[in-house]
């Protein structure tokens, strides 16, 4: 972009947004490159801070006008690339639409602005009893916004869905500039549920400036227990059998040794480090019964080789186990300067056996794996840790996701659980994608998104011959060949 | 150790190290940008912006070691913009020592960019002269106090010749306490003995600005610990421990001032080094790592921090002792940066607040987040500053307290001045103050 050009448009957007809410230095820029998958990196002209709806339809209109490719970002803690811009582009941060606009406690619903951090919904209804259930464990970070583009899911998924089971209604600014309601304040909208459509869309329909979320009455009672295994097949049997006694936990995450030791180096968060796993089951409702689940849970671990398994005795033991559970990713910095999490879900029964695979994939290559995951839901996350200085370290890092994500489709699952395809798992979707279904999905796109201009390059393959994409060989990225992101 | 950490050297060549002004910012590398620190910084939380967030500077800081950009006015400015608050580094997962990355980055302002006259002047006349000499800083308390009560003071406050002031000295006039009398600011004996059973020998680190500024609260920490059977020493050669001058990146004299306090304390040959100021207190527990390459003094550094403790956290080891008199008063407490994220003293104040008769303690919301004080940062950002002073005072007056209970000078001043200029009357008063109160001081 030429210096006159930019200069233009920075007044432009001054003059929308006002001074202090429009970056285009470069050092202010280098800071927007990424989200929390720091293996591919962009960077933007302008980084746009719009306080309304209105500010929002005026820069996607100027936007549309003068043919820049743009993106929304909430807090940039996706791990697909998802808010990552393309040259030239915008991003619009909505970090200072942060408002919660009304809350409803006898519809038991709220409607906020999108740069709302999930947790603080939580908090600002806790009092009253109540809480926003989708629970991604960046929930301390992530935006509502982010959440519903990327329909996020978190340990509480098993029982109460993902954010698409949360949201009722949206108002959108369309890629044209124009303003539009999509679903309402009720459960079951008329005509088409666009705002089903909307959710999961990961930036590509659309801006939300409002969105209407569902609030729920804390569960009366809840009891977590913490299963000690001393095999990682133990633990994954476990999983099974506890589904299979016909109970549901409100979660059943999987911890692995690495993991436990970074998240114990972390916090001191009571995971005995010398497990080979650790299952983290929370049952919640009704009091009444809850005892004789709690009971079942701890037989169906014991039968399974679970070398202990306890409860935790209060509150705040609870909140420290969750804690652990939830900062696991950002304790790979304990043991490694970077990772890149995998999403791949997979039948639950397939559990030992893609376990296994992942850690020889991944051991072939050179490197190593830390495993923490939703398992009751199968959604894995294989994280595998490198080290970006290392020449060559990434180019094995992708290769190894690219097979783990081939493993996952074999066995009948998919490749993004809950982070949403972005840039990073572009060019995977011919794993489970026909042509046909692509083209059905490129057509949707286009109907919301005519010119493209609306977060370009992400979700849809570029080139048919990814489905080549081979196990071993490295080739580099199809953003990458477009120009879109950098390769440190 | 990281348990893997030895297994990574094997894995390839080690990099280049990273430095700014010659001091190690390696840490960088353990930030794998999670975010999840974003929505606990102050700064972030105000504007929204990521190169005013832990993981932009910490970014920021890595580009700029690495020299993938310069030094440029946006970077100085959002550097500067930190509160050094530490907040980032209670929540992150991942063990970035972000205390020591922005220092090293404050020293690297102030080599390439030795800052407007303004600040220049403001911290000559701060690091260079009156920190190192305390008599000069008391000649200084004098004429304040005499500028203070001589209706000099209303005078110029009513003349709008403050407006003219530069910004940050402006500020600095609105802080100001009243400066105690004399008699308050007269230096504590160099040993006062335990009362009943002795249990241990202390040595109280009495502060540069502390002891003329808030000689009573001194006071009341040596009253405190004599009252609970410590016997109290005070080296009478001990200076300023260098904590400004290493937050404002004058790296230099900082080291100075870290081995004069520790020569100043190792005479006093006392079991423990008593701190009542969280910024003193965190950063002395930090000398082992800044003298780690001094070989006359990294040994002596290490056995030093051993010894340093903040005075909420050495009193909390034993339940207080008896007779303890009712203060009957609701407060709620405010916790200093460099006490709870510096020091991860959380629970200790709150813990001796309980033990006292008729004292209700209620819950501050965001009692851990910055006040905006952050030693000099109201001076040197006072729009920020102002904004979170804002936001605490706000806090504040929710919960109804009478008093707001804190451990920290700076954060004293700079609360009592939000709620002054609310009109509010709650008081602002330093943890030792409560406790001396219920032995009857
Ligand atoms: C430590 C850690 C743990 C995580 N745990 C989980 C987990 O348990 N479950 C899970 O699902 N995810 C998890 N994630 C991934 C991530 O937090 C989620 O995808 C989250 O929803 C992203 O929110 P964000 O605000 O950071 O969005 P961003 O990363 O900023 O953006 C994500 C996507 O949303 C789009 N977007 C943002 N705002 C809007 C808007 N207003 N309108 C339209 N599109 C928008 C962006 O364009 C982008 O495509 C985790 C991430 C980290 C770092
Ligand atoms: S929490 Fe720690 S690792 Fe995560 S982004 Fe912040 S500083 Fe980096
Ligand atoms: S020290 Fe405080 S202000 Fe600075 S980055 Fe950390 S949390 Fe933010």
């Amino acid at each position: 972009m030429t210096g006159e050009r930019k200069q233009t448009l920075r007044r432009e957007l001054e003059a929308i947004v006002g001074r202090g809410a429009v970056l285009s230095d470069p050092e202010e820029l280098l800071v927007y490159e990424s989200d929390g998958l720091t293996l591919f990196r962009a960077l933007a002209d302008f980084v746009v801070f719009p306080r309304s709806t209105e500010h929002v339809a005026a820069i996607v209109k100027l936007a549309d006008r003068e043919k820049l490719p743009f993106v929304a970002r909430g807090a940039g803690t996706g791990l697909s690339g998802g808010c990552l811009p393309s040259e030239g582009g915008l991003v619009i941060s909505l970090m200072r639409m942060n408002r919660i606009l009304e809350i409803d406690y006898d519809n038991q619903l709220a409607v906020v602005e999108p740069g709302l951090v999930n947790l603080h919904l939580s908090w600002a209804v806790g009092p009253r009893g109540y809480y926003y259930a989708p629970d991604p464990s960046s929930q301390q970070a992530c935006t509502i916004g982010g959440n519903i583009a990327n329909n996020s899911g978190g340990p509480h998924t098993l029982k109460y869905g993902v954010t698409a089971n949360h949201v009722l209604g949206l108002e959108v600014v369309l890629p044209d500039g124009e303003v539009a309601w999509l679903g309402g304040r009720t459960r079951d909208p008329n005509g088409y549920d666009l705002a089903g459509v909307f959710v999961g869309s990961e930036g590509t329909f659309g801006i939300a400036t409002k969105i209407v979320v569902r609030i729920l009455k804390k569960p009366q009672a809840v009891q977590t227990v913490l299963a000690v295994f001393d095999e990682v097949t133990h633990a994954s049997d476990a999983v099974s059998a506890v589904i299979a006694r016909g109970l549901v936990p409100a979660a059943m995450e999987m911890i692995d040794q690495l993991t436990i030791q970074a998240v114990e180096d972390a916090f001191g968060c009571g995971y005995p480090r010398d497990a080979a796993a650790a299952l983290l089951i929370e049952v919640d409702g009704l009091a009444a019964g809850m005892a004789s689940q709690l009971e079942r849970i701890v037989a169906a671990c014991r039968e399974c080789g679970a070398r202990d398994v306890r409860a935790a005795k209060d509150e705040a033991e609870r909140q420290l186990l969750w804690k652990g559970r939830k900062s696991a990713f950002g304790s790979y910095g304990r043991v490694s300067p970077a990772y890149m999490v995998m999403d791949g879900v997979i039948p639950r029964t397939r559990l030992p056996y893609v376990l296994d695979r992942v850690n020889a994939i991944v051991r072939t290559h050179g490197l190593r794996v830390g495993n923490v995951f939703h398992a009751g839901d199968g959604n894995l996350h294989p994280n595998i840790l490198y080290d970006p200085r290392i020449p060559g370290e990434e180019a094995r890092v992708l290769a190894a996701g690219a097979e783990i994500m081939k493993v996952c489709a074999e066995v009948g699952g998919s490749i993004s659980g809950e982070h949403g395809i972005g840039l990073e798992k572009a060019d995977f979707m011919p794993f489970i994608f026909s042509e046909a279904d692509l083209e059905l999905m490129r057509r949707l796109k286009e109907a919301f998104n005519p010119g493209g201009l609306c977060n370009p390059g992400k979700i849809f393959p570029t080139k048919k011959s990814c489905v080549e994409v081979g196990p071993v060989a490295y080739r580099p990225h199809a953003i990458e060949e477009k120009g879109l992101a950098q390769r440190f | 150790m990281p348990p893997h950490a030895t297994e990574h050297a094997t894995l390839g060549p080690p990099a280049r190290a990273l430095e700014l002004h010659g001091l190690s910012v390696e840490g960088v590398n353990q930030c794998v940008h999670c975010g999840l620190c974003l929505a606990y910084c102050p700064t972030f939380s105000e504007l929204g912006t990521e190169m005013d967030s832990p993981r932009g500077r910490i970014l920021l800081i890595k580009s700029l070691a690495e020299g993938r950009i310069a030094l440029t006015d946006s970077t100085v400015e959002h550097l500067s913009l930190c509160l050094d608050c530490r907040a980032c580094e209670t929540v992150c997962p991942a063990g970035v020592p972000y205390g020591r990355l922005i220092e090293a980055a404050k020293a690297e302002i102030e080599h390439q960019r030795p800052g407007s006259l303004v600040r220049r002047a403001f911290r000559w006349v701060n690091f260079g002269l009156l920190l190192s000499r305390p008599r000069l800083l008391s000649l200084m308390a004098a004429s304040l106090r005499v500028y203070q009560i001589s209706g000099f003071r209303r005078l110029v406050r009513g003349s709008g010749l403050l407006k003219l002031l530069p910004g940050a000295l402006a500020a600095w006039e609105a802080l100001l306490p009243d400066m105690p009398p004399a008699s308050a600011r007269a230096p504590l004996p160099p040993v006062m003995p335990a009362e009943g059973e002795r249990r241990a020998r202390v040595a109280l680190l009495t502060g540069c600005i502390q002891q003329v500024v808030f000689g009573a609260d001194n006071r009341a920490t040596a009253a405190v610990l004599v009252k609970n059977g410590y016997e109290v020493v005070v080296p009478q050669d001990q200076g300023c421990c260098g904590a400004l001058n290493a937050h404002g990146g004058d790296h230099a004299r900082a080291l100075t001032l870290a081995r004069q306090t520790i020569d100043a304390f190792e005479g006093a040959r006392a079991d423990a080094v008593v701190v009542n100021t969280s910024g003193c207190g965190a950063h002395m527990k930090g000398y082992a790592y800044l003298l780690k390459d001094d070989p006359a003094y990294a040994s002596r550094a290490a056995r030093f921090v051993k010894s340093v403790r903040d005075v909420s956290e050495y009193l909390a080891r034993e339940p207080l002792r008896g007779p303890l008199r009712p203060v009957p008063m609701t407060v709620t407490y405010h916790d200093p940066c460099h006490v709870v994220h510096g020091q991860k003293i959380r629970t200790e104040p709150r813990r001796l607040l309980a033990q006292i008769p008729g004292l209700r303690v209620v819950d501050l919301a965001e009692s851990d987040w910055c006040c905006g004080s952050a030693g000099i940062y109201n001076l040197t950002q006072p729009e920020m500053a102002g904004r979170l002073l804002e936001r605490k005072t706000r806090h504040v007056l929710a919960t109804g307290a009478e008093a707001v209970v804190t451990a920290n000078p700076g954060c004293i001043l700079q609360i009592a001045q939000g709620l002054r200029a609310r009109g509010s009357s709650v008081r602002v008063l330093h943890i030792v103050e409560v406790l001396n109160r219920a032995y009857g001081g």
